[in-house]
């Protein structure tokens, strides 16, 4: 190009020249080339991303949305005096009662081999339901009456499909019996699979057919309330401060510097902080809520404080100098004006803090809130899972049936997030104000 | 009876407040007509109202809960103290803390075999402490409310400048607020030094930062069946930079790539569109991240392994980095994205006049100008990878191994820390106070990196504005 541009009149006309040549139509469309592929570069990560997000939605349905409804089996039981204790229902022989009446419904004798496969198809846990049945209503006892029990897992799973029936007999965990007596059951319209409400009402248990969530999200409500409770007042005071009355100096220069980086600890760290100080140091009960609230209000304190002074930022000067010129006190005005005004974005935070301290694990793990627990807790200081925990819990069990329990509660956990998170962006939308 | 307390006390205060402030009012009455009386009092009625009612409630609610605090460590204290001489020698601090939960449970009425007479003594004993306690604290908290109520209406009078008063206090407790962050901090702190000095103690510090063998699982208790124990966490280091390695691997090329598209190609509805979809993948909770891993990914990593022939292990380094780059990808592209778009106009307009395409526009002058934004962005993300706890989890292994084969399973620092700490604790032990260790190298090399980070974004944000 040096060449071209010694002289005008030359200079134009080689430019000229180039400008038509094969040779730049060359170069402008390996230039354009580039452009598009930096472009199609752009899209193929974006579509990369967006399958991957996918590829996780559907995978979590496609294993979690059996675990919405539980295959029972319907027959009738007699629930006889000689049996059952009357002045005390809850002591008795239940276990005879079902099986009893699980066995009348195969009407030949059966050989020890072959009964030990039959009861093998209803559940472990049959007998506590029918017994609960019984202690609520004892006017049951000295009757014949029909209940609907769950089935055990592996039948639930071959009744969902999961479990093939053309593979031979060893490598399926339901023998050819059982799947003898399934047929004879389903013809006879014993078997159904209505909604699983167990799932939200159960607490947890070592069968899966029968363990719940009940505990987990009391357990999930108890350690958010904590965590809100603590978190919210304490953020809010905090940034009023930080905002609107703290001097620049060292001092809350230092304690913004901390905040930010509070931010960005990782999560397990506030595990160890726990553990060492609520747990160790002031002796406060392990796996309990209250433990987990405070560990998840140190974590989402960097949230709210962040979030809240950015929501009083927004408040436009002109409302705090309107206020002061009318005689105001520096805390009349907050109090009165900008805090009000600025409540739909710290509501917003808040929400999204809490929506993050909800799926936070790591901590409770910590704190010991993975303990298997098979009631609901009654307190904040009783041991407890939370949702997180439960979902960790039964990811890391064998049995087959707690895969799909675990993309279920994953799908309910989904669905809370989901839930918070569009009551904050509807508080934006319907309360935000812009100047 | 702690919900009792709290609920006499702020019952306490709110009639304090009810007092106070129909006091002055009925003062500004007495002093004439009602505007002009209210007019003479220093402050408005509801301020004297709120003074009374701050210091009937704060003073006791606070001495409550530092009571509540207390109580737990000092009845302990206490019961170990009066148990015989003779039941208590020779045993370790664990053995006694395992008599004390006995004498509760005993106490609560639960319990296992027989247990001996001292600790059914000392369960009763323990019954009555607790009852005495709780009453003891309920009386002098509500004589401390009682007392603040007093002693702040005596000082009621309509010169009394009860406004400012009140305002000094809510500004106290502002700034006790946010001091809580540095307290947090220094708890943090503070606890992990604490901790790993201890550990330090049992193991010398060069054999856990160069030594090259992994067994943490000892024994806690004396009847345990155990390994040896070693101590040396190079491996584990190795291995939480080879899972961060991967993970960066994945998310940093689709994280600017889609940046670029998202900041400089794509038309706003559709931007609209992705933008929160790519954030969907940051709000969603890591044990799901976790379980997404073991559930699909590290089985089709096998498959395809098998099916090209080579051997993948079931908890691969591959699947769990592959896994945490998902979910840091929109990490990336969000910080990316906010550094394309603060280039200067000029900068971009100057390139287009002299005739670049958008592509070249892009590589040559954007992205040098951005570097520094996308590099702090990158380096938040490297933090982000290694503290990241569930996905390792329950995706990568348990075993230490020093190796950089990705398709093999190594450990990382946060699998340590929870492994270690799942089940039994106890604060003598190295295995327990191992795992402090490890929050202190962690904690500190986040810190570093986003200092770093920090530093470099902010350096570069003064260069434009």
């Amino acid at each position: 190009m040096a060449s071209i541009a010694d002289e005008p009149g030359k200079a134009s006309a080689a430019r000229e020249r180039y400008w038509g040549s094969a040779a730049n139509q060359r170069n402008i469309r390996r230039r354009h080339w580039a452009d598009r592929r930096l472009q199609l570069y752009g899209i193929a990560a974006i579509g990369i991303a967006i399958v991957l997000l996918g590829v996780l939605v559907v995978s979590l349905v496609a294993t979690g949305h059996t675990a919405f409804v539980q295959t029972e089996i319907r027959f009738e039981v007699t629930v006889a005096e000689s049996d059952i204790d009357v002045a005390d229902p809850f002591k008795g022989n239940y276990r005879k009662v079902v099986r009893d009446g699980f066995a009348r419904l195969v009407d030949r004798e059966l050989s020890r081999p072959e009964e030990k496969a039959l009861f093998e198809m209803l559940s472990a846990g049959a007998q506590y339901i029918l017994r609960d049945h019984v202690v609520d209503d004892p006017d049951l006892i000295g009757r014949t009456f029909e209940v609907a029990l769950p089935l055990a897992d592996p039948m639930d799973q071959f009744h969902k499909g999961e479990i093939p029936r053309d593979i031979p007999q060893e490598q399926r965990r339901v023998s050819d019996l059982q799947i003898q007596f399934y047929d004879q059951f389903l013809a006879e319209g014993r078997i159904a699979a209505p909604f699983n409400w167990g799932l939200f009402f159960n607490a947890d248990s070592r069968f899966p057919e029968l363990a719940g969530l009940a505990g987990a999200l009391v357990g999930s409500f108890y350690a958010l309330l904590i965590c809100f409770l603590i978190s919210f007042p304490v953020g809010i005071a905090a940034a009023i401060y930080l905002e609107e009355f703290a001097p620049k100096n060292r001092w809350s220069d230092l304690i913004e510097i901390n905040i930010n980086n509070l931010a960005a600890v990782p999560s397990v760290v506030f595990g160890l902080l726990g553990l060492a100080v609520f747990i160790q140091f002031f002796g406060l009960p392990r796996s309990a809520p209250l433990v987990g609230g405070m560990v998840l209000s140190l974590m989402t304190l960097p949230t709210i404080i962040i979030a809240t002074r950015a929501a009083l930022k927004a408040v436009p000067p002109s409302i705090r100098q309107a206020a002061l010129g009318i005689g105001a006190s520096k805390h009349q005005v907050v109090m009165h004006h900008v805090l009000p005004l600025a409540m739909p974005g710290i509501l917003t935070g808040t929400i999204i803090g809490l929506a993050q301290a909800l799926g936070e694990t790591a901590p409770l793990l910590l704190i010991g809130m993975n303990a298997f627990i098979t009631s609901v807790p009654g307190g904040i200081t009783e041991a407890a899972t939370a949702l997180p925990t439960q979902i960790f819990i039964w990811a890391d069990s064998p049995e087959r049936g707690f895969v799909a329990r675990t993309s279920a509660a994953i799908l309910v956990l989904i669905g809370f997030l989901v839930l918070m998170n569009a009551i904050a962006v509807f508080l934006r939308q319907r309360f935000e104000r812009r100047w | 009876m702690f919900g009792t307390v709290l609920l006499a006390i702020a019952a306490l205060s709110l009639i304090g407040f009810w007092m106070a402030r129909s006091r002055m009012r009925v003062g500004a009455l007495a002093a004439g007509r009602t505007a002009a009386g209210v007019a003479a009092l220093h402050s408005l009625p509801a301020y004297h109202g709120a003074y009374v009612a701050l210091w009937t409630g704060l003073p006791s609610a606070f001495l409550v809960l530092f009571w509540l605090f207390l109580q737990g460590s000092v009845i302990d204290s206490l019961l170990l103290a009066s148990l015989p001489e003779a039941f208590l020698t020779d045993k370790s601090d664990a053995e006694r803390s395992l008599v004390l939960s006995e004498i509760k449970s005993v106490a609560d009425g639960l319990l296992f075999g027989t247990p001996a007479p001292e600790i059914v003594e000392a369960a009763e004993r323990y019954n009555t402490w607790r009852s005495l306690a709780s009453w003891a604290m309920f009386a002098v908290g509500a004589a401390m409310a009682l007392g603040g109520l007093a002693l702040a209406s005596r000082r009621l009078s309509p010169e009394f400048r009860a406004r400012l008063r009140v305002e000094r206090i809510l500004s106290g407790l502002m700034i006790g607020c946010s001091v809580l962050a540095i307290v947090t901090t220094a708890g943090i702190v503070l606890s992990l030094l604490f901790e790993a000095a201890q550990f330090f103690d049992k193991v010398p510090a060069s054999e856990f930062f160069f030594g090259l063998n992994w067994e943490p699982q000892i024994a806690i208790r004396a009847d345990q069946v155990a390994g040896q124990g070693a101590f040396g966490a190079v491996p584990v280091f190795t291995g939480t930079i080879l899972v961060a390695a991967i993970a960066m691997l994945v998310a940093t090329p689709i994280g600017i790539f889609a940046a670029i598209y998202l900041a400089e190609y794509c038309p706003s509805r559709l931007r609209a569109v992705i933008k929160p979809m790519l954030e969907i993948l940051a709000g969603i909770p890591t044990v799901v991240y976790g379980f997404f891993a073991v559930l699909t990914v590290a089985p089709a990593l096998r498959q395809f392994g098998g099916w090209v022939g080579v051997d993948v292990a079931p908890n691969s380094a591959l699947a769990a980095g592959a896994v945490m780059g998902i979910m840091i990808i929109p990490f990336i592209s969000s910080l990316s994205d906010d550094a394309l778009a603060a280039v200067p106009r000029a900068l971009r307009d100057g390139s287009y006049g002299l005739g670049a395409t958008k592509g070249e526009t892009i590589t040559k002058v954007l992205l040098p100008a951005a570097l520094p934004g996308i590099v702090g962005g990158v380096l938040l993300a490297v933090s982000r990878a290694i503290g990241e706890t569930m996905i390792v989890v329950m995706a990568a292994g348990l075993i230490a191994k020093l190796t950089a084969n990705p398709l093999d399973s190594v450990t990382t620092v946060t699998v340590q820390i929870v492994t270690l700490l799942i089940g039994d604790t106890e604060f003598d032990n190295p295995k327990t106070l191992a795992a402090f260790a490890l929050g202190l190298v962690l904690f500190v090399s986040t810190l570093l990196i986003n200092i770093v980070a920090l530093r470099i974004v902010r350096k570069y944000r003064e260069k434009y504005d």
